[in-house]
């Protein structure tokens, strides 16, 4: 059983193979962002020498010149907050209405669950030139007020979706326990069944958060000043400055504004995929 | 499965709850029946817990998506303050515009290669990362990337990578002597390659996403059938294509759904890599909507461009409650 057939070491060889080419393909812009970050313009912007590998120094000069002289701080500060008040709305709209669609309203609780779930695939290009008019008329143009207020419509449905399957798995003896002890309904789900959901509302307080910076239409249409844009809208559009490339702080940007987003992302992934399949995988 | 099953939670809730199960007690039989051991329901209590998130989301989404229909019938523009009622005036000149055509063409082009390309590629991987192997954290990881980054920075690395004189890429095709100094590929800046170029980045970004959705339809598939498989004498590649992939038909279904979804409708890879160009040869419906309506102040006529989505949205959505209702039959 364990030795290894000829078949199998040629099965390992190319399984191997098959990832190492994916790996590659998928994560080569960002080993790129990494060495052009620390590369010295003058190695960058030489076409004869091996781009690679480093022909000059590494410097810290695009950093430097990232964090001193440009927006990039007030763009991570402003994507945090919007993120946090994004997060914030989510939950208390969320929670409530998973739980009340979940376990009081039935079956067309349910079904509405289903309907939920479709806005979630309303896309924000059918919506951002009406939007863009309201947010004007409402005053909230070029403040960071008006992604924070249209934001929630695609982490809402998405955030129900993920809760209603969570509040499924909870064993309805729970509540009832808790109502015989002289809780209401309510009582219940507030002293219950919430604080044995922190797992379920910690994915959705990530999957929100990391929505909200990956978030990019809205924030090009609402958001026109430099100092109150979001990070992954002022990058591409204030640090690429007509023809003149900053790639060196460009890329420094971009590394250091995606990872801990893809870091968090990543231990929640299975989590949010396990939304998107809820209905074609069983069990 | 139920460590203290209480057989009767009914009685047990009406008298924790009187009000509130009351107005759940006539209950129709059929539904007793499926949730024979379940809470009593409380409705009102449920109205009240789900409206402000219904509300929001009505006003949200439901208001803007009215509006964007009634802009399409007017003459809004940014700047404006009444608006009148035009009939199809929008639709009419907007059929007319040259780019409009290539953008609705380019959107169909866009959205089936990079899905070809996913759809190929995430089954191949879901396949290779199936198995236990060691480092497969740190493979997944990296094999997420795309995904898990935010879209825009992830295509400014592109925008660097395919750059006009100082791509990466076209350094290797000089050394290799593919190609001569400086007249290695324009990607960004000649029509087809450009066209390319985002097809290939947006399929670069959605391939994990769908990896790890085929991953999770692989890893449902009860053990045992492919092992039957084998002891029938059926190799790795007959078990692949007559029993996994068939099996995993409806996950491959989610898949190509939600990135049709993401693809179509999405127009950042586009506005980041080219803004459309050149001469509209990347231009599609999104990021044509975007230019006409707010950077060429036509509400209206943007409003009208993007309406374009929703018969495709629609025909989605209708996919996707079949096979959430057939998995809730089955």
């Amino acid at each position: 059983m364990r030795k290894l057939t000829g078949g199998k070491v040629g099965g390992k060889v190319l399984l191997w193979a098959i990832l190492i080419v994916f790996v590659v393909a998928l994560a080569f812009p960002f080993y790129w962002m990494v060495i052009t970050t620390f590369k010295q313009n003058s190695d960058l912007y030489d076409l004869n020498s091996n781009p690679f590998i480093f022909n000059a120094k590494p410097t810290l000069d695009h950093l430097k010149f990232l964090f001193g002289q440009t927006m990039f701080v007030r763009w991570l500060e402003n994507t945090a907050l919007v993120g946090v008040i994004v997060v914030a709305v989510t939950l208390l709209l969320s929670i409530p209405a998973a739980y009340a669609l979940t376990r009081l309203t039935g079956r067309w609780g349910q079904r509405l669950g289903v309907v939920i779930f479709l806005t979630y695939l309303i896309p924000p290009t059918l919506l951002f030139i009406p939007l863009s008019r309201v947010i004007s008329i409402l005053g909230l143009q070029d403040t960071i007020w008006s992604v924070a207020v249209v934001d929630p419509s695609f982490t809402v449905p998405f955030s129900i979706w993920l809760l209603m399957g969570f509040f499924k798995s909870i064993p309805r003896e729970l509540e009832d326990a808790a109502m015989v002890d002289g809780l209401t309904r309510f009582g219940a789900f507030v002293k219950m069944v919430v604080p044995i959901s922190t797992s379920g509302i910690l994915t959705v307080v990530i999957f929100t958060f990391t929505l909200v910076t990956q978030e990019f239409v809205y924030a090009l249409t609402f958001i026109s000043t430099e100092s109150n844009q979001m990070v992954g809208v002022g990058i591409p559009i204030f640090l690429i400055r007509g023809d003149v490339y900053y790639w060196g702080s460009l890329m420094a940007a971009c590394l250091i504004a995606s990872l801990p987003i893809a870091f968090l992302y990543n231990l929640f992934l299975d989590r949010f995929i396990a939304g998107f399949t809820v209905g074609a995988v069983k069990g | 499965m139920a460590m203290n099953p209480l057989q009767n939670s009914e009685t047990t809730e009406a008298e924790g709850n009187g009000a509130a199960s009351a107005a759940a007690l006539p209950k129709k039989p059929k539904w007793s029946k499926i949730k024979s051991a379940g809470t009593a329901q409380s409705p009102l209590l449920g109205a009240l817990m789900f409206a402000p998130a219904v509300l929001y989301l009505a006003l949200i989404i439901g208001g803007p998506f009215v509006l964007a229909v009634l802009y399409a019938f007017s003459d809004v523009r940014i700047g404006s303050t009444g608006m009148h009622y035009v009939g199809l005036e929008n639709f009419r000149s907007i059929i007319q515009s040259p780019s409009f055509i290539t953008s609705l063409k380019n959107s169909f082009i866009f959205t089936f290669f990079s899905q070809v390309i996913v759809i190929v590629g995430s089954t191949i991987l879901a396949v290779a990362l199936e198995k236990k192997f060691r480092g497969r954290g740190l493979v997944r990881f990296l094999i997420l990337l795309p995904w898990v980054a935010p879209i825009s920075l992830g295509a400014i690395g592109w925008k660097w990578i395919l750059d006009s004189l100082y791509s990466v890429i076209n350094w290797v095709l000089v050394a290799v002597h593919l190609y001569k100094p400086f007249s290695a590929p324009m990607w960004l800046g000649e029509p087809h390659l450009a066209m390319a170029s985002v097809i290939l980045v947006q399929s670069w970004r959605l391939l994990p996403f769908s990896t790890v959705i085929m991953l999770a339809g692989l890893t449902a598939i009860p053990k045992e059938i492919p092992e039957a498989a084998a002891i029938d004498g059926a190799g790795f590649w007959r078990t692949l294509f007559q029993v996994n992939i068939p099996m995993m038909l409806p996950i491959i279904n989610v898949a190509v759904l939600f990135g049709i979804i993401f693809t179509f409708t999405d127009m950042t890879v586009v506005y980041i890599l080219t803004q459309g160009g050149p001469f509209d040869s990347t231009q599609v419906l999104p990021s044509y909507a975007y230019f006409t309506g707010i950077l060429g102040s036509d509400l209206a006529a943007g409003s009208a461009v993007s309406l374009f989505l929703v018969p495709l949205l629609v025909a989605i959505a209708y996919f996707m409650l079949r096979v959430a209702h057939r998995a809730e039959v089955v």
